[in-house]
């Protein structure tokens, strides 16, 4: 357990800079990525500049300024590139959004409108991000709501279930109307559960991590200390069964065994989750209609008899893309269904191309890296369970869109982080990237004997607990 | 809008967005070797604060008046023994290189850490087998000692003492 012992985690003598000069310039960088996406998206479709991207840069432009200025006063030391990254992919998103806007009204001028709602839904997701950083000044606080979280996440599970809130669209139930807003649970459900494997992991890896025995060279675990699993098991089952949601079960389960993995080192825990996963995914296929429509899809997407239409669609797009795409506003992504949300990467393959694809990925890979080497440098236990939880998160969403609507493997219903339209996602997205620099903040922060002297951005009583000098 | 401008456009929006991911990794990669922060005017006026601060703390009367100078084991196989905290910080465990050496079965070799940050003492567990506990709590992380706190090491309990 020499990795998380919390004062291995970084040579002797060595500082992190704070680098908000960099993460300004990036911001910066960033704006073009998302403004210059607007105005090329209306030279495309209309041959001149929208004639309100005026207000909609300066509006962007502000939330970025916010957002960095807030991070400046309350996280100085947090990470400089995950702030940028993410306004990046937002904006980009929001550009796309809003080149399918255009197509839509084209076609039909009382059609709905999104990017005005996304634009809102972000301008929330920056009030929520600089809301955390400033209720959670230290993320080992959230500890004590360990239990609470779990409850909470399995309340906000059972919502979409309940006869007068709960919603079912697209043959998924995972929607809840409240006072006409309509959210997806399930979005701020993640977030609790990882706060909540991180304060359960914490304590009790100890005896998940010793017992058990030794089978062909790999650690079993104990039988009785399989029960939190199991449970994890039946849960991401029970979301599977009840809310028809393949994504978000698949979500559930593989954070939980990486989240297992990572506190107790122990490859067992990888054999035993991979069995149950195969086992449960097999039953699922033979047991439910809609897994079987969905691999039918997957594997035989040419098949006229398959209801397959809309992975066809997109293939279709992103090879008419190919590698540098048709351009903003010269392709026609509305042929694919919801080419604004689950299929947005699709409807950049096909005007951005491989190029603006691979782009894409490559962010979500930093912003992976982000969170795991926060993880790495993070002075406790729960902090380092906390960035993995979460970068891991966006791994495998990414991980399961992307490959669903490339046809790597069955196309599951998720929403692409900060690119997709959709309010729950963005929102909660925002939330994680919140709590990503609080904890890298104080991972990164200097020893108190070094920042101690009069920079009044710390509360020095939490430092003092929490570092020996040597 | 002809095809030229569109194509333009085209290729110099894909290389705005090659050019943030290349900045943002090239942060990335810079960010690898912090240690840089020593040369800016910035740090040196910091580590000459430092350096002050140090010297000041380093004449003959550095220790307040009612701080702990010694740990005192109350129970155990060592019972009795007083170790001075003037060598902080103090390795406890039953290796030979521990300063705190205990003969007790339940104690790993590096077992936990006295320490001090300014005028606090810390005591931090190394990973050990069976853990360091203050009252019925196992420490995670390095906790805060005052004076007289029982800190259950094994079957061993020490505190410290003026």
């Amino acid at each position: 357990m020499s990795s998380l012992n919390p004062l291995n985690a970084l040579p002797q003598g060595f500082t992190h800079r704070r680098r908000r000069g960099a993460e300004l310039f990036l911001l910066l960088l960033s704006l073009v990525v998302g403004v210059g996406g607007y105005a090329a998206v209306g030279l495309g479709v209309e041959g001149e500049i929208p004639v309100n991207i005026i207000g909609y840069g300066v509006w962007l432009t502000a939330l970025c300024l916010v957002s960095h200025v807030a991070v400046r006063y309350l996280a100085p030391y947090a990470d400089p590139v995950l702030l940028p990254i993410v306004a990046a992919l937002n904006g980009l998103g929001l550009a796309i959004i809003y080149r399918i806007d255009l197509a839509n009204l084209a076609a039909d001028d009382d059609a709905n409108t999104f990017s005005s709602d996304q634009l809102i839904w972000m301008t929330l997701g920056v009030a929520l991000f600089i809301g955390v950083l400033l209720v959670v000044r230290d993320h080992r606080r959230l500890q004590a709501f360990t239990y609470t979280s779990g409850f909470a996440a399995i309340v906000l599970l059972i919502m979409p279930l309940l006869p007068v809130i709960g919603v079912t669209r697209n043959g998924a139930r995972i929607w809840i109307n409240l006072l006409g807003f309509s959210f997806q649970p399930g979005e701020v459900a993640k977030v609790m559960l990882v706060i909540f494997f991180a304060g359960y992991l914490v304590l009790h890896r100890d005896a998940l991590a010793l017992a058990g025995r030794r089978v062909v060279g790999i650690d079993l675990p104990r039988g009785r200390d399989l029960g939190p699993i199991l449970v994890m098991w039946l849960i991401s089952l029970g979301v599977l069964v009840f809310q028809r949601d393949l994504g978000s079960s698949l979500l559930f389960f593989g954070l939980f065994l990486v989240m297992l993995y990572v506190a107790t080192e122990r490859p067992g825990w990888l054999v035993v989750g991979t069995t149950l996963f195969a086992g449960g995914a097999y039953a699922g296929f033979l047991l439910f209609s809609h897994v079987q429509a969905r691999v039918d899809a997957w594997l035989n997407p040419f098949d006229p008899d398959v209801n397959s239409y809309q992975i066809v669609q997109g293939m279709y797009g992103m090879a008419w893309g190919g590698l540098i795409g048709r351009g903003l506003g010269q392709g026609d992504p509305t042929l694919i269904p919801f080419s604004y949300s689950d299929f947005i990467v699709a409807s950049i393959g096909e005007e951005l191309g491989l190029t603006g694809v691979m782009a894409v990925i490559v962010l979500y890979g930093l912003i992976v890296e982000r969170a795991l080497r926060t993880a790495l440098v993070a002075r406790d236990a729960f902090g380092k369970l906390i960035a993995t939880g979460l970068g891991v998160v966006f791994a495998l969403q990414v991980f399961v869109v992307i490959g669903g609507v490339t046809k790597l493997i069955p196309l599951t219903g998720l929403t692409t982080p900060f690119l997709s339209y959709g309010g729950s996602s963005l929102v909660a997205n925002w939330f994680i990237v919140g709590l990503l620099l609080r904890i890298s903040d104080q991972a990164r922060r200097p020893l108190p004997d070094l920042a101690g002297d009069g920079d009044g951005a710390d509360d020095g009583m939490d430092d003092s607990t929490q570092v020996v000098k040597l | 809008m002809s095809e030229l401008t569109l194509m333009l456009i085209r290729f110099a929006y894909l290389a705005i967005l090659w050019i943030f991911v290349l900045s943002a990794i090239s942060v990335v990669r810079s960010d690898m070797f912090g240690a840089r922060v020593e040369s800016t005017p910035r740090a040196d006026r910091r580590a000459e604060k430092q350096a002050r601060k140090q010297a000041a703390k380093a004449k003959p009367s550095r220790r307040p008046r009612g701080a702990p100078t010694h740990v005192a084991i109350t129970e155990g196989a060592n019972a009795g023994e007083n170790i001075s905290l003037d060598l902080a910080p103090l390795l406890i465990g039953r290796g030979s290189d521990a300063a705190i050496r205990l003969d007790d079965d339940y104690v790993s070799t590096r077992h936990a850490r006295i320490a001090s940050s300014g005028d606090q003492w810390f005591v931090e567990d190394l990973g050990s087998t069976n853990g360091t506990y203050i009252g019925s709590t196992r420490l995670t992380q390095p906790t805060t000692l005052q004076l007289g706190t029982q800190v259950r090491i094994g079957k061993t309990t020490l505190e410290l003492r003026k």
